[in-house]
């Protein structure tokens, strides 16, 4: 029993209306990795938000070291050695990577003068075990991924005897997360628990000791990883069992073109990209971080960058001045920062939604026809699966999954002809994955063109009907069929094994 | 769009646990105006009590013209600040209305023509302080603390430091200062359509609309399709040109140009908007609850003169109702812990 670190027992959490939290029991042991699954809004985020003291629970009590303890603040639960990576990232974008990793050491420091020399050194030594970021650097200036690895790495620095990560990899590449994995799994040698939570059943399945589900705000139960298999978790998650995580494929590829991109440059971030999409496909975007796939889409869309070449959407050239052209002429963008671009966090679930296109919830005038915009948005919901309290909520007090789709549901309102979808599934749980996939091939199938983004390899592999790899800015080949295997789309992404060829 | 209309709250009730006249109720006690038209009611009902002359016509006239005029620029303000601007220029942008409509008007234009030229002008300045902050990529405050002391030195250029007496101007221009239809004086009119205008074309209208948005994420409204600097631009020259529109009306009223006129408006302007529930982040605000936070400020003001309290006693005072409006609905809105 003493080697149980952190012990929470019985609780109880409600915002307003909505009970988050309805006593629920979790146990972490010293050196074991855990995995905490759950659908969306489950309360996994809620209970790790009380656990740092960020939230106060109505009810319950956390045991530390088998004693009874209160944490007031995220400050208090540093003192006691508990380290959380939050879901959404939360870093200052205007200072340099490195203060961002010391933020919670200059913090604790008893000392008046704090030795940055030293600091910087390590947060420096433990950036470099995770990639190749200059600790110099803005912080607002990097990728959304590497700015998870600075999140990831600010709580590694942390001399912490709990560390907690929630859905770390929703951001990363393939490769990243595997860094990650390494690193999570020589923490917990050293004695150190954690507790990960994630949508992603491999992940748990190859890196988890134990998984504890929660459903709907209650403990469903704790199994250990060894003796069971994922449909297992599935099942304890949704109360059923999901079969199909995504759906039958395009019978037969259709000849008529619904883009086509021709010698799409921009000045240094990619060159030369030309494809077609064609009616009825899915098509997926491979790479690793910073190769440009997210570049490449926006510059289609006009959304950033100069670019040169020829797009054209269904056989009409497009001459595009800014992303507003682009979503009158059909052509919508899904971004991959959800907080920082994708949402209005304060605003409420039904304006969200129609924030794309405003003249369709107007009548005459440009009066807005606000039950016209409420009707729509509950469709939308109703079509997604997304739970809320009341469309004028606040988006911001949705679960993340939720989050992600009135994101998508944003997309949606406007009926467009071709949606990019940057990771579109990102922080989503199983089976409102499953259905966005559904979603997105019915969408195929309808006409609309789906171009998707993902750095989770099994989702393009399962989802598209073909996919591109980008490399360094260029279009590096292409998979279809059979031939989509995550070794083949690894080996055209990465740089080191086509150096020679490419000589 | 916290907090905003009372429609909303009331149609907002779909919550299915506690039926829709109950949900209702419940959002109008969180809304800002319920509390700001509560405090309002008290400090009248109290005041009633204390002096025998406040709830007279005469009286409850001059409440409202005391900030009738500055309300009209309070609406530009509070658009200003939820699109996530703000404009320290305000009271020399009004005082440099008046200079130049009193300026050109003793030049021989007539009166009308000397408004519309300085409205005109003020819109420019607007549109000048627009260019710095959506082209230069300079912040508003700087801009328009930049464009504040310009404009007050240009108005004191102008007139060299006097007030210019417009005893000529022609009784029908006057009119629009001074006059009444009936009891009710032609600027409470002017000032009523003007909250009534812009209340509706905030709440409702898609162009609008779109202020929020800015104001709440730009990134986020950019990565919407809206042109965000359009909007910013807009939006700051839409308050210079209001307060060419008082302006106008200060100086029909009073009939003379003042350079000095409007010192410290801004902060007044600033205020109201506040204690109506705008945030200085932008993204949330309403007309109407800015129109009641200017109310309740000169309500004060004016109970304090008839109580003979000390002018300077009126500041502090005046101070701590904006903190406490402030603090009180960071508490009232406080979603987490
Ligand atoms: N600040 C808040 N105000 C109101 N409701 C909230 C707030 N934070 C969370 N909730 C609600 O509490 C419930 C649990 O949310 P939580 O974020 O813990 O879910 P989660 O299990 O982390 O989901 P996800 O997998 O989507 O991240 C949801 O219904 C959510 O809407
Ligand atoms: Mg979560």
């Amino acid at each position: 029993m003493d080697d149980v670190v952190l012990k929470i027992s019985d609780v109880h959490k409600s915002f307003g209306a909505i009970h988050a939290l309805k006593g629920v029991d979790f146990e972490l042991k010293r050196g074991e990795i855990h995995a905490l699954a759950g659908e969306n809004g489950a309360g996994k985020s809620t209970l790790m938000n009380v656990i740092d003291g960020i939230l106060a629970p109505d009810s319950g009590t956390i045991f530390w070291n088998g004693a009874a303890v209160t944490i007031a603040s995220p400050t208090e639960a540093q003192k006691l050695g508990i380290g959380l990576v939050h879901q959404e990232i939360a870093l200052c974008p205007d200072v340099s990577v490195a203060e961002n990793i010391l933020m919670p050491q200059t913090n604790l420091s008893r000392k008046f003068f704090v030795d940055y020399a030293a600091l910087e050194a390590k947060a420096g030594e433990v950036l470099r075990q995770l990639a190749d970021i200059d600790p110099r650097a803005r912080t607002g200036d990097l990728s959304i991924s590497n700015q998870q690895l600075v999140e990831i790495a600010k709580a590694l620095t942390l001399d912490c005897k709990v560390l907690i990560l929630d859905e770390p990899t929703a951001a990363l590449t393939e490769r990243e997360a595997q860094l990650l994995f390494g690193i999570m799994r020589r923490l917990a040698d050293q004695g150190i628990g954690i507790i990960y939570i994630s949508h992603r059943m491999v992940e748990i399945f190859d890196n988890c000791d134990r998984v504890t589900v929660f459903r709907d705000g209650s403990y469903i139960t704790t199994m250990d990883v060894a003796q069971i298999t994922p449909p297992d978790v599935v099942k304890a998650m949704v109360g059923r069992v999901i079969d199909d995580l995504y759906p039958a494929k395009q019978a037969e590829p259709d000849d008529n073109v619904i883009l086509s991109v021709r010698d799409l440059s921009e000045a240094t971030r990619f060159r030369d990209v030309s494809f077609d999409l064609h009616h009825g496909e899915v098509l997926g975007i491979a790479g690793l971080i910073g190769a440009g796939r997210s570049e490449i889409v926006k510059g289609i869309c006009r959304i950033e960058g100069e670019v040169t070449g020829e797009v054209r959407l269904n056989g009409k050239a497009l001459t595009l001045r800014d992303y507003g052209d682009s979503i009158d002429a059909g052509m919508v963008y899904l971004s991959e920062d959800r907080k920082g671009s994708g949402l209005f966090l304060d605003m409420s679930i039904a304006e969200n939604i129609s924030a794309l296109d405003l003249s369709r919830i107007s009548r005459r005038g440009g009066m807005i026809d606000s039950r016209g915009e409420r009707e729509r948005a509950r469709a939308l919901g109703e079509r997604l699966g997304l739970k809320y309290g009341k469309l004028t909520d606040p988006v911001s007090s949705l679960s993340g999954g939720n989050q992600q789709k009135v994101a998508i549901a944003k997309m949606l309102s406007v009926d467009p002809d071709l949606i990019f979808l940057d990771e579109p599934t990102r922080g989503v749980d199983v089976g409102a994955k499953a259905e966005i996939h559904r979603i997105l091939r019915d969408l195929a199938r309808s006409g609309v063109g789906i171009v998707v983004i993902s750095s989770e390899l099994p989702e393009l592999i399962g989802l598209c009907d073909r996919i591109l790899v980008i490399r360094e800015g260029r279009i590096s080949g292409e998979v279809a069929g059979d031939d989509m295997t995550e070794e083949a789309i690894m080996s055209l992404a990465s740089v080191l094994e086509h150096e020679g060829a490419d000589a | 769009m916290r907090g905003s209309s009372v429609e909303q709250a009331i149609e907002a009730g779909e919550a299915p646990r506690d039926g829709r006249g109950m949900a209702a109720a419940k959002g109008l006690l969180k809304m800002r105006e319920t509390g700001l038209i509560a405090i309002i009611l008290l400090l009248i009902v109290v005041m009633s009590f204390a002096s025998p002359y406040f709830l007279t016509w005469v009286n409850i006239r001059t409440v409202i013209m005391a900030f009738a005029v500055e309300g009209i620029v309070v609406v530009g303000m509070t658009i200003l600040l939820i699109s996530g601007g703000i404009d320290l220029s305000v009271g020399s942008v009004t005082a440099l209305a008046m200079v130049i409509g009193g300026w050109l008007f003793l030049a021989g234009f007539d009166p009308w023509v000397a408004s519309l030229i300085a409205i005109g002008c003020c819109t420019a300045v607007g549109a000048f302080m627009g260019f710095f902050v959506t082209k230069i990529g300079l912040h508003h405050f700087i801009v328009s603390l930049a464009v504040m002391v310009i404009a007050r030195g240009i108005c004191l250029l102008g007139t060299g430091g006097r007030p210019l007496g417009l005893y000529t101007l022609p009784p029908e221009f006057k009119f629009i200062g001074q006059g009444s239809i009936g009891p009710i004086p032609v600027v409470i009119l002017t000032f009523l359509a003007v909250v009534a205008i812009f209340d509706i074309l905030l709440r409702r209208t898609t162009m609008f609309r779109k202020v929020f948005y800015t104001g709440s994420n730009e990134r986020a409204a950019a990565y919407s399709g809206i042109r965000t600097k359009r909007v910013i631009f807009a939006t700051t020259t839409l308050c210079s040109a209001l307060c060419g529109v008082a302006g106008v009306i200060y100086m029909a009223r009073f009939g003379s140009a003042q350079p000095t006129f409007g010192l410290g408006m801004e902060l007044n302007v600033i205020a109201a908007a506040v204690i109506g529930g705008a945030s200085l982040n932008g993204g949330t605000g309403t007309i109407l609850g800015a129109i009641l936070g200017a109310a309740l400020l000169s309500l004060v003001s004016s109970s304090l003169a008839l109580l003979d309290v000390s002018v300077y006693w009126q500041d502090i005072i005046r101070g701590s109702i904006l903190l406490a409006a402030v603090t009180i609905d960071l508490f009232l809105n406080k979603r987490r812990g």
